[in-house]
């Protein structure tokens, strides 16, 4: 790592979030004075008003430029979506993990101005405003989650083309569509028009934005005394002068032309996962090839300029929730993943010299953003997953693992070009997408072991008292499993329908009040069809439900087959006196079980069979289905943190689990249930259907002594292949002892750095909830012999 | 064909070469004091119990059709020379406290479990290994487990103390890819005193699968006051050596992780004075060894 990026990572990880009043205030002027124009024009407005006067940040030593806020780590709200109360301030301000530091101009500002100037005017109060009562009865109830109540729909990653296109190319795309409008057949012509011309305002604007940087380069550069900064502040202006206005040339260009694009999405709005360059190391070959070549690169200066664009990432946290509580830390992390690896469009291996210069930036930056995965294919040789792996054995949860062949598969699955789908790659935690083409919009968490909570009360929740069910009869009138299985699918179904429902009016609300212009620039075939992305303007359009507890719910399901209707050694009623005292006075009950009933997670063909049959049930009540933009509906199943919140929601559990503890996470098998190792644990997970899925997570975790040596690095190396073999999607490992978490519990101040894995997301250990640390604790620490 | 087993664990990777899938076979002819496999050494099954999980509910005492059952002041206790591992008591102790060691399998089943894991081994050039207890000591049940692997194209591995008769070494080193062959002390008397068995025979059997063209690795279980001295390992060095064809010396450091076991079955350790090697005296009995056999490493 060089002096400069030192500098530059030291600054940013210590570097403290604040609350940043800069873009509420220009987007509150944009809102008031916005006249009788159409929605996307109204957005593009408000865009460029945005990028024409916000502060303009160049950090000492930088390379690269931009940053979202006037400095880094100053956080932007957008409050056309959802407006902070003085409250949420008060505890983003003070409560002890991944705070933001709000001023008292903050405060004000937001007293006086933003609060009674968007009251009843954001995204969030429409979506409550139009949500029926059931649907609202379901999410108090913890049965699903909404990703757009405060976040718009992003979900999408950029392919190739800003590399090939500057922002006058995608203009005089735009004009071409314009002109191509027949306003006597095409009764949307002047809907289509609106978009074009909203496109056409922002790109526009992302230029001039440049421009405003390379003006401050230039009278930065007058002012350098020091002859070599000097030089690049020139260089800088000049590469700014040129990006993104017209296609790169060099490597440099490249990344800051990536760069100001992405910022440009994270500004317009907040887009779920931020933006992503994705394959970075396919789009950035043909540059540092050429730069090798013509001697203007070196693999040293690469990395450097890489390393400048990660710690840019680094200084953009996630913008902070509204209604936030105390206990609900969130993270500092938005999700963007850099993809390395896999397929080109080709079918050949993707594996360049690009790839292991990326995977040495990972390893040397050690930041939780970005986030970083391989995609691992059959055609990639060893070498390239062993260096991934020799980084993983570090134990900071980075990078993942993806089964690149699967994910192509599951891409054509659902209907891609063969090229599309070998273009794609994984974003956000785990999901499937074709990258520069589809808007892939998770929806929210869904909740599979409440929904059999509730079958076995007849309908009702039993934390409030609420009928929010169907009543599919009294569980003690079950005479058999089957009966029990088939309330629980009605159960299942009835709860998908209210969440589709509540999901059908939500993506209008985002097409016709929240379109997003500037994005719509950047997927294919938004500019073509003249329709927003907010809209369906993408190529692929799908929607995802995702679905969390499939282990939780396949081992209880699997114990009341055991002993209430095979070895009929309980009644249901016994099983539901037990399950609503939480078990108070019946702990032998509850290690019955615990410990004498089929767990999902032993490589156990019953338990896995009966997780099939979950997974089937689940499947059939979403997949396919259609939503509002031409796509439809389809599975995940991955839980990023949500399954903590809904274990708080989830009473006690016919799997012997306590009340509102967390419920098995991703496809992992249940905390502790998985006791013969490794291998059987991927046989388990091995055995769903992957393919029917836009993602699984699956989750190791693995103390270091299994991983010493170079043998370690093979066994973790034939695991990972084994699993993808079998046709698994992702894999991801904790390599860090249970007694080091431990001490980092006890004292934080020591382990401040310690990241772990998460989710589909690494974090500090120490930023998370005693919950989830305990919960990290006790996955299963899988030894060998 | 059936025979006992106590444990089979998957994801093993210090037995062998890749993952394997390691099956303890119940029985053993050797007494060694270090023992961390206890269960294994009785060929008949035993009852375990793991007293920290039981949560005195009484109920296998209720249900033993055998009386092997006595309460004393609120605690159950198990008279194991009444007990007639029935297993019933296991089925009633929902705190999972209670186990009966040892297993019948058929050739069948076992291959069933063994084969779950195939797609690790196929992707590690990893297979299975036979350990015990002595996995000899039920030759037949293992030749016959053995040649069904070696049909299916399932590498093997035999962790063996070597102590059993040539014709037994002879028939199951024919279908054996590999063993691993323990290897304590090379004085007689003291090898009889602890293991309670002479090792000329287990000398004599590793010469002859050495010269008969079997692939071995020498294992040593390194326990301080016991066989680390350096006549010892000057010894053990030297016959190696002079047998040529050992691929590897494997120094596997004494650990006392098999105490909690003595205690579930209810027996005394018997080492309770011997400390787990440091590593420098670990490092001094490699260097030592590799005065004589180059290949030696750290494992287990
Ligand atoms: S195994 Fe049978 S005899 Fe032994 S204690 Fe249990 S029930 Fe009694
Ligand atoms: S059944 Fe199990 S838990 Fe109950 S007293 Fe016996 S050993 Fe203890």
């Amino acid at each position: 790592m060089t002096e400069r990026v030192r500098k530059l990572r030291e600054q940013s990880l210590s570097a403290i979030p604040r609350i940043s009043t800069e873009r509420a205030l220009l987007a509150t002027e944009a809102m008031e004075s916005a006249g009788m124009v159409s929605a996307p024009v109204r957005r593009a407005m408000a865009f460029r008003h945005i990028l024409l006067n916000k502060t303009i940040c160049i950090n000492e030593g930088e390379l690269i430029v931009g940053e979202r806020g006037p400095a880094p780590k100053a956080t932007p709200t957008y409050p056309e979506l959802c407006c902070h109360s003085l409250q949420d301030l008060e505890i983003l301000n003070t409560r002890e993990k991944v705070s933001f530091r709000v001023d008292d101009e903050t405060r004000t500002a937001y007293r006086d101005r933003f609060i009674p100037a968007w009251h009843g005017r954001t995204v969030r109060e429409k979506i409550f405003e139009e949500m029926t009562d059931e649907w609202k009865a379901c999410f108090d109830a913890g049965i699903f989650t909404e990703f757009m109540e405060q976040r718009a729909p992003g979900h999408t990653v950029l392919d190739d083309k800003i590399y090939r296109n500057g922002m006058l190319d995608f203009r005089r795309k735009i004009d071409e569509s314009l002109g191509k409008l027949d306003f006597h057949a095409d009764p949307t012509a002047f809907a289509r028009q609106e978009e074009l011309k909203a496109m056409a305002i922002s790109a526009d604007a992302l230029v001039r934005f440049a421009e405003r940087h390379a003006d401050a380069l230039r009278d930065l550069a007058a002012q350098e005394r020091d002859a070599s900064r000097k030089a690049e502040l020139a260089r800088m202006e000049e590469i700014c002068r040129r990006v993104p206005a017209h296609p790169p040339r060099t490597f440099h260009e490249a990344l800051q032309a990536y760069w100001f694009v992405h910022l440009g999405v994270i500004t317009e709005l907040n887009p779920w996962d931020a933006f992503n360059p994705g394959r970075l190391d396919q789009h950035l070959l043909p540059f540092y090839q050429a730069g090798i070549a013509d001697g203007s690169l070196t693999p040293d200066s690469a990395k450097e300029l890489l390393e400048c664009l990660w710690v840019k990432f680094n200084n953009q946290p996630a913008p902070p929730k509204v209604g936030v509580t105390a206990a609900e830390s969130s993270t500092y992390t938005d999700f963007a993943t850099i993809n390395s690896g896999g397929l080109r469009p080709d079918g050949s291996d993707g594996v360049n010299e690009v790839t292991h210069l990326v995977l040495d930036v990972i390893d040397e930056m050690r930041l939780v953003q970005p986030s970083s995965n391989i995609q691992l294919s059959r055609k990639n040789p060893d070498e390239f997953l062993k260096h991934a792996l020799r980084i993983v054995r570090k134990g900071w949860g980075q990078p993942s693992i993806f089964n690149a062949d699967m994910v192509v598969e599951e891409l054509l699955r659902q209907g891609k070009s063969v090229e599309d789908a070998r273009n794609g790659g994984t974003s956000g935690c785990v999901e499937t997408g074709a990258f520069g083409k589809e808007s892939y919009i998770l929806t929210g968490y869904f909740n599979i072991p409440k929904v059999l909570e509730i079958t076995l009360n007849d309908g009702v929740d039993p934390r409030t008292g609420k009928r929010i069910g169907l009543e599919t009869g009294p569980a003690d009138s079950f005479g058999d499993f089957e009966q029990l299985f088939d309330a629980f699918r009605r159960q299942m179904a009835h709860f998908i329908d209210i969440k589709m429902r509540g999901n059908q009016v939500i993506e209008r609300i985002y097409a016709d009040f929240m379109p997003v212009p500037f994005l719509s620039i950047l997927i294919d075939d938004c500019i073509a069809g003249g329709k927003d992305y907010n809209a369906g303007g993408a190529r692929y359009n799908t929607n995802y439900i995702q679905g969390v507890g499939i282990g939780t719910t396949t081992d209880s399901l699997a114990a009341i087959r055991r002993h209430v209707f095979e070895n009929r050694t309980m009644t249901v009623p016994d099983l539901r006196k037990s399950l609503a005292s939480d078990f108070a006075r019946d702990e032998r009950l509850r290690l019955l079980l615990l410990n004498k009933s089929p767990k999902y997670g032993n490589d156990d063909d019953e338990a896995d069979g009966l997780m099939r049959r979950v997974f089937d049930t689940f499947h059939d009540c979403v997949n396919g289905r259609p939503n509002t933009k031409g796509g439809v509906y389809r599975i995940n199943l991955l839980p990023t943190t949500c399954h903590i919140y809904f274990g708080s929601v989830t009473g006690a559990l016919p799997d012997g689990r306590k009340a509102w503890t967390p419920l098995s996470e991703g496809i992992s098998p249940v905390q502790g249930a998985d006791r013969r190792g490794p291998t059987a644990v991927l046989r388990s997970a091995g055995k769903m259907d992957h393919v029917r899925t836009g993602g699984t997570l699956l989750n190791q975790k693995f103390t270091p002594s299994v991983l010493d040596g170079e043998k370690g690095i093979d066994n973790l190396a034939h695991l990972v292949r084994g699993y993808f073999t079998m046709g698994g999607h992702h894999v991801q490992f904790n390599v860090v002892s249970a007694q080091t978490l431990r001490e980092a519990q006890r004292k934080p101040e020591e382990y401040r750095d310690l990241i772990v894995r998460v989710a589909g997301y690494s974090d500090y250990f120490c930023d998370l909830s005693k919950t989830l640390q305990d919960e990290i604790i006790a996955r299963t620490e899988h030894s060998a012999l | 064909m059936t025979g006992t087993i106590f444990d089979i664990m998957r994801f093993a990777i210090n037995d062998g070469p890749g993952i394997r899938t390691t099956v303890f076979l119940k029985g053993c002819p050797l007494h060694c004091l270090w023992c961390h496999n206890p269960e294994s050494i009785a060929p008949k099954k035993e009852i375990f119990i793991r007293e920290s999980r039981c949560i005195r509910c009484g109920s296998c005492f209720e249900i033993c059709p055998n009386h092997a059952i006595a309460r004393q002041s609120g605690r159950y206790v198990t008279i194991r020379e009444t007990c007639q591992e029935c297993g019933e008591c296991l089925e009633v102790c929902y705190a999972d406290a209670r186990e009966i060691v040892g297993r019948e399998v058929t050739t069948g089943e076992l291959m069933q479990e063994i084969e779950r894991d195939r797609v690790f081994y196929d992707q590690s050039a990893g297979g299975v290994t036979f350990s015990g207890g002595e996995p000899l000591f039920q030759h037949e049940f293992l030749l016959s487990v053995l040649q069904t692997c070696r049909e299916r194209g399932i590498h093997t591995t035999v962790d063996t103390t070597g102590f059993s008769s040539p014709a037994v070494i002879d028939s199951v080193a024919r279908w054996t890819d590999l063993f691993l062959y323990d290897l304590k002390l090379m004085d007689g008397e003291r090898h009889k005193r602890f293991t309670g068995v002479s090792n000329e025979l287990i000398l004599s059997n590793l010469k002859r699968l050495v010269e008969n063209g079997s692939a071995v690795v020498v294992r040593m279980p390194l326990i301080p006051s016991v066989n680390s001295d350096r006549e010892n390992l000057r010894a053990l060095g030297t016959f190696v050596a002079n047998l040529r064809m050992v691929r590897e010396i494997n120094v596997l450091p004494y650990h006392a992780t098999g105490v909690e076991k003595y205690a579930r079955l209810g027996k005394e350790y018997p080492l309770t004075d011997v400390e787990p090697p440091s590593w420098e005296r670990v490092h001094d009995a490699v260097n030592e060894l590799k005065r004589f056999f180059d290949n030696v490493t750290i494992g287990g």
